[in-house]
């Protein structure tokens, strides 16, 4: 459990009352933010995102594999995420916890509900052969605001995956590794996440800000400017009008995040 | 896979892959370090001496080592499962062994030292590349140590002896020998070793490997000094 002292507490919610913050940010800009691409050779798809200190990897891997019964013609789409221990001294080794459960969940309800993957074009036989995209998220470095850092990874990752080509000839399934082709995706999706702290909602929150802050919202918003996946985080509650500002604010920043992604 | 003593990816027998190495690469962590060699990415990080929360682990005169070394689930080809099974829960183990020896701990009794070892990428060798990035990790940290470690394979293919196996070469080749060492001492902190070899073949297989080492060794030290060059800057 960490301890907060108080003095540090009241600094922040004072600058923050006067649309000031730690690091010198307005209460609604993100810190830098920098994505790499195809930075794993033995990954399908591979993106590196750093938001300030913030440091989070994403793989993608394909295999093809039976489809769920009740959808025969659609790939399949898993989310995980390790929050290993080298990326900050209070996580710890074993099986996932609930944050990184939720963490993973929240981002996978963005690229699966936004549609950004096309499952339909994931098919190679209905019924029995359809590819399964498994999303890895390995978080390195946490600063915080790993959601939108996560969800940004996700993206870059799924937008530079080459897709091999899958067949099948008299012998059952032929996967031809030389000829690969763009993973079919709709929009793209990126989030942006928020934390109340006094009356304000901050955007981007850093790790001292995550720490202080009562509650946390995350909306997740495509390119059409949709919102597409919400949650709400944190034991404090939120106003309607808090929620609906938060909204205008992170369509109006989808564009800008959405540039980054070549 | 040799012709001419030259191998498949175009090196020498007795020649290293590039090797690179990065000093405080991560915030949160107390040190930090990023390794490529060949096609491996690894980062290592070190959080500590800090107070044992394991009871078990608690030494009453000196501080403890722990070790994780953990592979990315898309580092390899087949997606690796997320957790820990036999394989990384033996080279966490002998990681520690490993790197144990070179610590001054005991001027930590009740506190534990954690070693974190992350295969972004794996291409043969990340045992090796895991020990000799965490120990420029602990260095990092500001851990005392009398000595770097550094790892080095040495291993038989097509008949040859030959200095740090590539993936291709550890799986087709005829046996493999990874070592660490203290290179000032030269006393080996680690050896394993599989696949058949004589006597006379293990031995300059040792030479070889102890000789890697020591190259790798002065990567190590240029790496840590280029950090504080960049601070002074």
């Amino acid at each position: 459990m960490k301890i907060i002292p108080e003095i540090t507490k009241e600094s922040i919610k004072d600058l923050i009352g006067n649309n000031q913050r730690e690091d010198g940010r307005t209460i609604d800009q993100y810190r830098d933010i920098s994505i790499e691409t195809d930075i794993i050779s033995k990954a399908e798809g591979s993106a590196k995102v750093k938001i300030g200190g913030t440091k989070v990897i994403a793989g993608i891997k394909l295999q093809v594999g039976a489809p769920y019964p009740d959808n025969p013609n659609l790939g399949v789409l898993m989310t995980n995420c390790e929050m290993v221990p080298i990326a900050d001294p209070t996580f710890e080794v074993g099986p996932p916890n609930e944050e990184s459960i939720e963490l993973a969940r929240v981002v996978d309800r963005g690229i699966r509900e936004s549609k950004m993957v096309d499952l339909e074009k994931l098919c190679v036989e209905e019924g029995n052969h359809v590819w399964m995209i498994f999303i890895d998220l390995h978080v390195l470095d946490n600063c915080g605001n790993l959601f939108d850092a996560c969800e940004l990874a996700v993206t870059a990752a799924l937008n530079s995956t080459k897709l091999p080509t899958a067949s099948i000839g008299d012998d059952g399934l032929v996967i031809d590794k030389e000829n690969t082709f763009d993973l079919p995706l709709n929009e793209k999706v990126v989030m942006s996440t928020f934390v109340k702290i006094g009356s304000e909602m901050v955007i981007d929150p850093s790790l001292m800000e995550e720490d202080v802050s009562d509650g946390r919202l995350n909306i997740g918003v495509t390119e059409k400017g949709l919102v597409c996946s919400m949650q709400k985080g944190g034991m404090g509650p939120l106003n309607k009008k808090e929620i609906l500002d938060c909204v205008n604010i992170a369509i109006s920043k989808s564009s800008e995040l959405l540039n980054l992604i070549k | 896979m040799i012709t001419d003593g030259v191998r498949v990816d175009g090196r020498k027998l007795d020649e290293l892959r590039p090797t690179k190495i990065e000093v405080g690469v991560l915030e949160r962590a107390d040190g930090s370090a990023y390794l490529e060699v060949g096609g491996n990415k690894i980062i290592a990080g070190v959080y500590g001496p800090r107070e044992s929360y394991i009871r078990r682990l608690l030494e009453p005169n000196t501080g403890v080592i722990r070790c994780r070394y953990n592979m990315a689930p898309f580092s390899v080809d087949d997606r690796k499962r997320p957790g820990p099974d036999r394989r990384s829960s033996e080279i966490s183990k002998i990681t520690a062994d490993a790197l144990r020896p070179s610590l001054m701990l005991e001027n930590y009794p009740r506190s534990m030292v954690d070693v974190f070892i992350e295969v972004i990428e794996a291409e043969g060798g990340t045992r090796c590349a895991g020990i000799t990035a965490a120990s420029v990790a602990l260095a990092d940290a500001g851990i005392p140590m009398t000595d770097i470690v550094v790892a080095c394979a040495a291993g038989k293919v097509d008949g040859e002896i030959v200095l740090d196996l590539s993936e291709k070469e550890d799986k087709e080749g005829e046996a493999d020998l990874p070592i660490a060492i203290m290179p000032r001492t030269g006393e080996v902190t680690l050896l394993q070793s599989d696949g058949n070899l004589s006597e006379e073949e293990f031995s300059k297989a040792l030479d070889l490997a102890i000789d890697g080492c020591m190259q790798i060794s002065e990567i190590q030290k240029e790496a840590l000094k280029n950090k504080y060059l960049e601070s002074m800057e």
